[in-house]
């Protein structure tokens, strides 16, 4: 099988500060792959890079295009790469509103990836988008509402809704969890672990919260100041932590 | 002939903007920025139409402004007058005998020919502005031809009033490549830029010219199940009973009293001096 998604050495640094260094994985399909580390530790700044939002100063980002086969993502043109973004490729924001146009309706949301790909029927656009809300358990009735009469937890889901219309291969998730309380977290986490199993997704997730990791990832990545200190199966680092990091990283969750 | 330059502007002024224009005619539909100069009328006057027309002028045309189809408006007449001191042209009312008309918000109702220039005042250049606020942003798409979001902007209007609600300044796919704001002319004279006579649009505030040569390719943009249609007031003209034009509703007095009269005055006039009657007008002789 090849890995739809590889990173080879990718460094970025911000001036004499290391944002992260020489990250390698594969990813295969239909696995969800989960970076934890504390604040600062470049989990963002890798996760910018391989989406293509910050360049890297070295390494590349390969991924199995429908096309093409495996391409460095990198090397692409700015038209091949935007285009990737919006077909195969997906992005949830932790904060929605950086994620959903919000003086748009949420029909308007969900349809826009549809329109730029190039649909042109009024009502097979609606139809997808109520067929989505309903996916994401947004009520049809609310359709032609805009983001910004929703909750919190409402526009994360309208977010995931968005993004996955299209049908996408790869989500890259940052937080997705983050800012929402605890019972709409584990709503959210059960709807996206449904997601991910029906359409056979592939992720990465990134996010501090092991337990959103715990849930959700087959793998996980631990961060330390921009350097991976240790990857593996989830339950394997969570349960027998090898790093000194992780030990202090895992014992220092809460246990209610 | 008063100490100005012919047509106000000085002659290395003239140039750059014809060079804008040229660039323009050659990428129909793409905006190009040039470097707008003060002129003796506020912003949103048509300072961008001014300039363009002052750099089109030649001493043998005949000139004709219209705002909102008509000759006699505050805009029109004072655009004429100023082309009248400064450059010291023509001036005609007549569509057919003009060779530069100035417009603000409509296409004349009858046919323009290829020895004609028709040129446009334009208040927001860029049809994604609403849309999209960064003007970075909506560059890249107009490179990439991304131009999704337009498409979004007519679904909100359906999802809203249960039909395509936007009326004018409707965008257009100019030779299936740019998006054009076609500034706010009614969506009723869309079909018509496919037309003879060579297009030129100016905006003054937002420094951009764009332009659509002879016979280019001007679509509507729609959806398959939610079709363009050029519409228009359901009625025909009160005082020449056309009912091809575009048509005005005028209020006559405080009882809900109202008529409908063409936009387009001097088609208006010249179809009532053919002998054509409206429901309200009068035959010409006895209106006089």
């Amino acid at each position: 099988m090849t890995p739809l998604f590889q990173v080879k050495g990718l460094s970025k640094n911000y001036g004499t500060h290391i944002g992260c260094r020489d990250v390698n994985f594969d990813l295969y399909p239909g696995e969800v792959m989960g970076i934890v580390g504390e604040s600062g530790s470049g989990k963002s700044t890798l996760l910018n890079c391989m989406a293509g939002h910050l360049t890297p100063d070295a390494g590349q980002v390969m991924f199995d295009t429908r096309a093409e086969g495996m391409k460095d993502t990198l090397e692409m043109s700015e038209p091949e790469r935007r285009m990737l973004s919006r077909t195969d490729w997906a992005f949830v924001h932790q904060h929605a509103r950086d994620g959903l146009r919000m003086n748009v309706s949420a029909g308007g949301n969900v349809g826009e990836r549809l329109m730029a790909v190039g649909a042109r029927h009024y009502g097979e656009i609606r139809d997808t988008a109520i067929d989505w809300l309903d996916r994401v358990e947004i009520k049809e009735s609310r359709i032609d509402d805009r983001p910004s009469a929703f909750s919190g937890g409402m526009q994360q889901r309208l977010q995931i809704a968005r993004n996955l219309v299209t049908g996408p291969r790869l989500v890259f998730m940052d937080e997705p969890t983050g800012g929402l309380d605890v019972s709409v977290q584990a709503r959210l986490l059960d709807l996206l672990r449904s997601l991910v199993r029906e359409m056979g997704l592939s992720a990465i997730i990134v996010t501090h919260d092991l337990a959103v990791v715990r849930l959700l990832a087959d793998r996980l990545m631990v961060m330390k100041d921009g350097h991976v200190v240790e990857s593996g199966l989830t339950d394997q680092v969570l349960d027998d932590p090898q790093h000194g990091y992780t030990q202090l990283l895992v014992s220092s969750v809460l246990q209610v | 002939m008063s100490d100005y330059n012919f047509a106000y502007l000085d002659e290395q002024t003239k140039r750059m903007i014809r060079r804008a224009i040229l660039k323009g005619l050659a990428i129909p539909g793409y905006q190009v920025p040039f470097a707008s100069r003060e002129m003796p009328m506020p912003y949103g006057w048509g300072t961008g139409g001014v300039q363009v027309s002052a750099a089109t002028l030649t001493p043998d045309d005949q000139f004709k402004v219209i705002d909102q189809g008509a000759d006699d408006t505050t805009n029109a007449v004072s655009i004429r007058k100023f082309f009248e001191r400064t450059a010291g042209v023509a001036t005609t009312e007549e569509t057919t005998k003009a060779t530069v008309i100035q417009t603000r918000h409509r296409i004349p109702e009858e046919d323009l020919t290829e020895d004609q220039i028709l040129v446009y005042q334009v208040p927001i250049p860029e049809p994604l502005r609403f849309l999209e606020p960064s003007e970075i942003e909506t560059r890249k798409m107009h490179s990439l031809e991304e131009y999704g979001l337009m498409h979004v902007k007519l679904y909100e209007d359906i999802a809203r009033h249960g039909a395509i609600a936007t009326a004018y300044a409707y965008p257009v796919k100019v030779e299936g490549r740019y998006v054009m704001d076609p500034s706010p002319i009614p969506k009723f004279d869309n079909p018509k830029m496919e037309m003879a006579a060579i297009q030129l649009f100016g905006a003054g505030r937002e420094q951009r010219i764009y332009a659509l040569p002879p016979y280019t390719k001007v679509v509507s943009l729609d959806f398959e199940d939610f079709p363009f249609e050029a519409s228009k007031a359901d009625a025909c003209c009160d005082l020449c009973g056309a009912e091809d034009s575009y048509l005005d509703e005028v209020i006559t007095d405080d009882q809900g009293g109202r008529m409908f009269v063409c936009s387009d005055t001097d088609y208006c006039r010249s179809r009532r001096e053919a002998g054509h009657v409206g429901a309200l007008g009068m035959a010409q002789e006895d209106a006089a």
